[in-house]
């Protein structure tokens, strides 16, 4: 579990966020859905450590990630895996060097094992064989399936997903999601998800918090989105002209 | 505003230095790395270094030869001179000036690059200590093999010295052997070792540092790498004027 607890930030005068608090559970694909610009991103890195807030605290489970200790925060990093919105592959190396990367850094496995848990985590995203090539050498949806076999290489226990489906085709994307949820449930991790896209919402979304503006605008289930009264849930649901002409055709 | 700016980074340069050298997490990897780096920066720049320290040792001994001309300075006196003046000045300076600019602009540009492909927020979330791993492993290896690449450069310095000016008879063999050899002060080849050790640590520093905090998108890297190659020059012909002063009191 994460808990953000009345989260702040400010760039200079602009105030990015104000005063976020929400929980983020264990066993559940969290998202963080909002408009360009709400501050999604900016929740999302200090959550995961790569920014401070201006004030507030980010706990995970019972450690304090913003006043712990050095060494806290090293044990911490260790049980989590995060999938980027570009990627974040490092173009010099192979696949298999890529998902090895954690393990050659922090663990002491044999190259056996190192490699045995390659194959796993490659099997697990459906991608075996593909060890020896380069990120250039396959697609932009396999990329993003690398990014999460790299996440998941260390058995995390929370794992981040910045805009797993940015630049995927909605099929692509259905995939990308319903892979991360199976990992979420099989190892009940806790997986938050920065995303925009509605299909995700839908799909996958079963602790929602809704960022406008800065403010948590709303909370809730996948269930309750298209029944809720919500006028900036209402916004943002219905933004695309596509979906409001269908539900008026439906009415 | 611009003092402001200097301060700030000189603080946050030197501040960074304490996360580079602090412990690593795993050795090996660190020791990869060094490796990597020190064929980069060795092989990797030998035949510039070759190809200007030839011509500059010509160019030396050609225009020594052309000033003593008509004097009482005896031939011999320009071997002395062209090795004196390689060792001390020409090997690690400009061999480090051009280093800045082929390794130095490289680094800013590779690291840069990886800051803005977010490889070093995901470094940073798995726990890497990204300052300590992308840059001691390049501190080290320069420290390493820029002396090598200056001694390299000191001895090709005066080949070209001996290529250019004993077959088109500037001067004889014998005269050039007998300056080289002559007042030899092994106090020299330490000062281009100093030289070359610091030159070696400012061009790596200074071009890491550019490119680990590198904002926004490809013109900002660009800007940073070239402030790596111009910082990094007038801090290398600073320092050298630094250590000629204390080495040479």
């Amino acid at each position: 579990m994460i808990r953000a607890e009345n989260i702040t930030k400010e760039f200079g005068s602009q105030q990015v966020l104000k005063g976020i608090s929400f929980t983020f559970e264990a066993g559940k694909t969290n998202l963080i859905i909002g408009q360009s610009g709400a501050g999604k991103t900016v929740l999302l890195k200090i959550l995961v450590g790569l920014l401070q807030p201006t004030s507030g605290n980010v706990w995970y489970d019972n450690i304090n990630l913003i006043n712990a200790s050095k060494e806290e925060v090293r044990k911490l990093r260790l049980k989590v895996g995060m999938l980027f919105q570009g990627n974040a592959l490092f173009d010099s190396m192979t696949i298999e060097e890529n998902i090895r990367f954690p393990m050659d850094m922090f663990t002491t496995l044999t190259a056996k094992e190192k490699t045995d848990r390659v194959n796993l985590c490659l099997e697990r995203v459906s991608l075996s064989g593909i060890n020896k090539k380069y990120p250039s050498e396959i697609s932009g949806g396999m990329q993003k399936r690398v990014g999460i076999a790299r996440a998941i290489v260390l058995n995390p226990l929370y794992l981040f997903c910045d805009e797993p489906n940015s630049g995927l085709d909605p099929k692509t994307s259905i995939t990308i999601d319903k892979l991360i949820q199976d990992i979420t449930k099989e190892n009940n991790i806790t997986t938050i998800i920065n995303t925009h896209d509605m299909n995700s919402v839908m799909e996958i979304g079963e602790n929602i918090c809704l960022i406008d503006k800065g403010l948590l605008a709303w909370k809730g289930h996948k269930d309750e989105v298209l029944r809720d009264e919500n006028e900036k849930l209402h916004d943002f649901v219905f933004a695309s002209p596509f979906l409001q002409k269908l539900i008026d055709a439906v009415k | 505003m611009l003092d402001i700016k200097l301060f700030y980074h000189f603080g946050s340069f030197v501040l960074w230095q304490k996360q580079i050298f602090s412990r690593p997490e795993n050795g090996r990897m660190y020791y990869k790395e060094t490796i990597r780096q020190m064929y980069d920066i060795g092989i990797g720049s030998l035949a510039i270094v070759f190809l200007i320290s030839i011509f500059i040792g010509a160019v030396t001994a050609v225009q020594f030869s052309y000033q003593m001309e008509g004097t009482l300075v005896p031939p011999y006196y320009i071997g002395y001179i062209v090795r004196d003046m390689t060792i001390i000045e020409l090997a690690p300076t400009i061999t480090s000036l051009v280093l800045a600019g082929k390794v130095g602009s490289n680094m800013a540009a590779e690291i840069g690059g990886m800051r803005q492909k977010e490889h070093i927020d995901a470094m940073e979330i798995m726990g890497v200590n990204t300052s300590a791993f992308l840059v001691m492993p390049r501190l080290i290896a320069a420290v390493l093999m820029v002396p090598v690449l200056v001694c390299a450069a000191a001895f090709i310095g005066i080949m070209g010295a001996y290529i250019a000016s004993v077959p088109t008879g500037l001067f004889s063999s014998a005269d050039f052997i007998k300056g080289v050899r002559s007042f030899f002060d092994s106090y020299n080849v330490f000062m281009m070792l100093v030289k070359a050790f610091v030159f070696g640590y400012i061009l790596t520093a200074v071009s890491c540092y550019q490119g680990y905090f590198v904002k926004g998108g490809s013109i900002e890297l660009g800007a940073a790498s070239t402030r790596a190659v111009v910082y990094s020059n007038i801090l290398i012909l600073l320092a050298d004027y630094i250590i000629a002063l204390v080495l040479t009191a």
